[in-house]
């Protein structure tokens, strides 16, 4: 079995608390840093964390990107999404295509790519 | 392109053929395969995506009332109601193989629902806003341990693609040219020592049967004196 952790500030993760998931406070970058790393260590399978942490650390989260485990998932954090999560998808998009198809922003790509043969994968 | 030095013989010609058509198998073999993961990836990708504009809505809609309830609630009581905390969560993990890529499968062992029985603390001690707080939370639950499954796979697939391409590229565009160059070079090479060594015999040949005829014409001469 393997658990699920939470890494953020209090007032984003105290809530998941109730949810059974075990919850770290990290407020700066380098707590968060530490605290995946020892997640990792623990082998959890899913560690939540919120978005700007996720942002500020994520050089730090690219060594863990192509294992199976841990799964590292950016949430929004109790002020609301940075958009943060949805620039990581693109950006796996980017780098299974070459090029962005799906645009920066959660925007639908827009007519600079209309002419490309993979044009017909754009929409969901 | 800068080749390689190669011996032109024939024996390294058999092994640069050999090699091309081992190079081309494979890019045919990996072609297909970024083309079977793109289409896979195609379809996590907006799975991912639409999973995600969902689990964020969820959970701002939950933190709304994380902040109404932190509004209402002294912090030590909400501290304490959220520590009562229940059985932790755990998953059981499974492997799952797209195209020899490994990605995880989350199964949670349990139910997940947003129901207001598995609240972990006390109705009494609460308020109200907490537990729509908390089953909200517990509502987007599902969704969020789906996330990290399909999230995960998408960045698996999104990395082996991208190694795909470049194995696939550095076949197409430098291993097989430079194979293709290798052995036109052989051969050219080849056919010309063959020119080399067909106009030298000729040239033998040629030697030979002037050296003859001159034999024979000077024997012709020594019979026509001796018979004169």
């Amino acid at each position: 079995m393997y658990q699920v952790g939470v890494i953020g500030d209090r007032d984003s993760v105290m809530g998941y608390r109730a949810l059974g998931m075990a919850v770290f406070e990290a407020v700066d970058p380098q707590d968060a840093a530490a605290a995946v790393d020892e997640l990792v260590k623990a082998h959890y399978a899913v560690i939540f964390l919120t978005e700007a942490l996720a942002e500020a650390i994520a050089p730090h989260l690219q060594q863990y990107r192509d294992r199976r485990l841990p799964s590292i998932i950016p949430i929004p954090s109790i002020q609301g999404s940075t958009g943060f999560g949805m620039r990581q998808i693109s950006e796996s998009v980017r780098r299974a295509v070459g090029i962005d198809l799906f645009g920066h922003d959660d925007q639908q790509a827009d007519s600079r790519q209309t002419d490309h043969p993979q044009d017909d994968v754009e929409e969901s | 392109m800068a080749r390689k030095q190669i011996n032109p013989n024939r024996m390294e010609l058999l092994k640069l053929k050999r090699q091309l058509v081992t190079a081309r198998r494979g890019h045919k073999l990996l072609k297909d395969k970024r083309d079977e993961l793109m289409r896979q990836f195609l379809d996590v990708i907006r799975q991912n995506q639409a999973l995600r504009r969902r689990v964020e809505s969820l959970l701002a809609g939950a933190s709304r009332q994380m902040v109404l309830a932190r509004a209402v609630m002294v912090p030590q009581v909400l501290e304490t109601a959220l520590l009562a905390g229940r059985a932790s969560l755990s998953l059981s993990v499974d492997t799952r193989n797209i195209t020899s890529v490994n990605v995880p499968v989350f199964t949670a062992p349990f139910a997940l629902s947003g129901s207001l029985e598995n609240l972990p603390y006390g109705l009494a001690s609460a308020a109200g806003e907490l537990d729509q707080a908390v089953t909200a939370l517990n509502q987007a639950l599902p969704a969020m341990i789906e996330l990290a499954e399909v999230e995960k796979t998408a960045q698996l697939l999104a990395d082996e693609i991208e190694k795909t391409r470049r194995r696939v590229n550095s076949l197409e565009y430098i291993l097989i040219p430079e194979l293709k160059d290798s052995i036109r070079s052989i051969t050219m090479k080849m056919d010309e020592n063959e020119r080399g060594n067909l106009t030298r015999l000729m040239k033998v040949k040629d030697m030979i049967v002037s050296q003859a005829l001159e034999k024979a014409r000077l024997a012709d001469a020594a019979a026509a004196r001796e018979q004169a």
